[in-house]
């Protein structure tokens, strides 16, 4: 019996080890990589040991494009979150405290844009924003990213703002709040851990977005941090160091905020489906 | 009559509150409206107008890089685009490889998903099981497009790290992005390494719902594994199983950035998903009106995956 569990308890260990290791060798070996000077990166078979150096990092911090990349996607991310949010927990208390007609069609209309592919509306954004001049500003980035990120805030803070007892709305009534003040004074500060994981989500989301940022800013100076790392892949000779020294500055601060709602990741991807 | 006496007070206060609530501005039936009104009305301007533009555009001769057109004003030509998507051998190929690449990508990752979801689930170790646990959230939110970037270094005929590895198994290395069939497979791998994780949290989930005392009391029974998932842990492993097929069908229709960085839909075709055949048809031959009546019948599939996806899943709204 207990050479068995003993058996089974280091099969587990081994299994649980391997799980680890292929969940972080990717992000390991772009680490690492950033870490290696020309010579060790080009040598085949690839080497495990090296002496690190920082020299890519210092590479890409002077160069001015990669920076400004960075400043804009933080630019474009801060704000679409701040909107999404100003625009969201509202809706969010709505649908969390009233029954109205329709309530049931929009709450779908918020769900499926989960499931919409941005070339669906890459296309016309496109040629919507080159009629009123907004092609190439990040205002269309921030106005097209709340596509994704209004109904993950919209989620999410309608299940927290649920879980606020009903007694504390009544009795603020009765001492004379307005709809607003309960909204402002009791749902928002106690629905404070929803608005912040659906904050962080809606931050991860835009920061990691591609192809609406591809195809909507064409201008060096506004592109934001995962086109221009996209870009260094033209050329004859690819500058790998910096190329994942980028990738390691663009992935870092998202993987970060998604431990701290790892709890939350599967609600945030699957619309609360699964909780 | 004390029943009734008894039972007075209560609607008594109500009305009162009612009365009280009707003097202070904003509880009024268009309450609720006020505060959907910004959260709709923007997203109608984002969401639903470029739709309704993109349907127009799908009956218009539309190609911005030609003059004609622009001159005769983008004309209506009917169902001509529709009719050229149909007819499109390569908008077929297109939509075939994304069917073949979900059917490659998707049962790999779910068993794959269920195979660490019980490892994950397995009582004891602890400390390496919530380690294991919060790694998973790294592929999840690896940058897609940083993910693409780390598949051609991985995937580099000269010095990558997966030819080193099937080196040590002696397996004789190859130029995996330069041929069609190494190019999907380094395509799938990445996206198995990325959305695994995903599958294996939803299948945690579930696992985590079977009952404390159900689970002790079958494991008391048999110390067969298999049973104890077969008849135990499989049924609450099924919602979490739907769930999984329809996110990922979409996802995979929408999956871009990280195929788009790392072959650029090639060899050839070899991974032209659609989204990127969209993209392609769209910003680099510019004929609008095409990609829009493509863009459109994508949408449409996506439309209907997400209404099952809420039959399915949000029965207690409807």
């Amino acid at each position: 019996m207990s050479s068995t569990w003993r058996i089974g308890s280091i099969l587990h260990a081994v299994g649980l080890v391997v799980v680890l290791a292929f969940a972080l060798f990717p992000f390991y070996w772009m680490v690492t990589s950033s870490l290696k000077e020309q010579t060790d990166l080009l040598a085949s078979p690839p080497v495990w040991m090296f002496k690190p150096s920082f020299g890519n990092y210092q590479a890409i911090f002077a160069d001015r494009t990669v920076m400004t990349a960075v400043l804009n996607s933080l630019i474009v991310a801060t704000s679409t979150t701040a909107l999404s949010v100003a625009l969201g927990t509202p809706a969010a208390y709505a649908l969390a405290r009233y029954e109205f007609r329709g309530k049931a069609d929009l709450w779908f209309w918020f769900i499926s844009n989960r499931m919409i592919s941005p070339i669906v509306l890459a296309l016309p954004i496109y040629l919507v924003s080159r009629q009123v001049g907004l092609l190439n500003t990040h205002l269309v980035l921030i106005l097209i990213y709340l596509t994704f990120n209004l109904p993950i805030v919209v989620w999410i803070c309608t299940d927290q703002f649920r879980s606020i007892p009903r007694d504390l709305e009544e009795s603020a009534r009765l001492e004379g709040a307005s709809q607003f003040d309960v909204f402002w004074r009791i749902y928002l500060p106690l629905g404070v851990p929803g608005v912040a994981v659906s904050a962080i989500f809606a931050f991860i989301f835009s920061w990691n977005e591609l192809l609406y940022a591809l195809v909507l800013i064409t201008s060096q100076d506004l592109k934001t941090a995962p086109v221009v790392a996209t870009n260094f892949m033209s050329g004859y000779e690819l500058p790998w160091g910096k190329i994942m020294a980028t990738g390691t500055v663009i992935v870092l601060p998202v993987t970060i905020f998604a431990m701290l709602v790892s709890r939350h990741m599967v609600r945030g991807l699957t619309m609360g489906a699964t909780k | 009559m004390t029943t009734a006496s008894q039972s007075h007070p209560a609607p008594q206060t109500s009305t009162v509150a009612g009365a009280r609530r009707r003097h202070h501005p904003g509880y009024g039936r268009w309450t609720p409206f006020f505060f959907l009104a910004p959260a709709v009305i923007s997203l109608f301007f984002i969401g639903i107008y470029p739709t309704v533009f993109a349907i127009v555009t799908s009956f218009r001769r539309y190609n911005i890089t030609r003059r004609a057109d622009m001159l005769d004003g983008f004309p209506f030509v009917g169902f001509d685009n529709y009719r050229q998507a149909f007819s499109d051998q390569t908008f077929w190929d297109s939509l075939l490889l994304t069917g073949k690449f979900f059917l490659c990508v998707v049962p790999l990752q779910i068993v794959l998903g269920i195979m660490i979801a019980l490892m994950l689930h397995r009582p004891g170790l602890g400390l390496l099981r919530a380690v294991t646990r919060v790694s998973l959230v790294v592929p999840l939110a690896t940058t897609y497009a940083v993910v693409g970037l780390i598949g051609r270094l991985i995937f580099n005929r000269d010095f990558g790290v997966a030819n080193q590895f099937l080196g040590w198994l002696g397996i004789a290395s190859s130029d995996w992005l330069g041929n069609p069939t190494g190019a999907f497979t380094a395509i799938v791998v990445m996206d198995v390494w990325q959305w695994t994780p995903f599958v294996a949290l939803i299948f945690l989930a579930g696992l985590s719902m079977v009952p404390v005392e159900v689970e002790e009391a079958a494991r008391l029974e048999t110390k067969s594994h298999w049973a104890l998932l077969r008849y135990v842990q499989l049924p609450y492993l099924l919602p979490g199983l739907t769930a999984v097929l329809i996110l990922r069908s979409a996802d995979v229709l929408k999956l871009f950035d990280m195929v788009f960085v790392m072959t650029r839909g090639g060899p050839g075709a070899a991974t032209d998903l659609i989204s990127v055949f969209i993209q392609r048809a769209g910003f680099k031959v510019f004929n609008l009106g095409l990609a829009s009546a493509q863009a459109i019948l994508l949408l449409i599939m996506t439309i209907l995956l997400s209404r099952i996806y809420i039959r399915v899943f949000y029965k207690e709204i409807e």
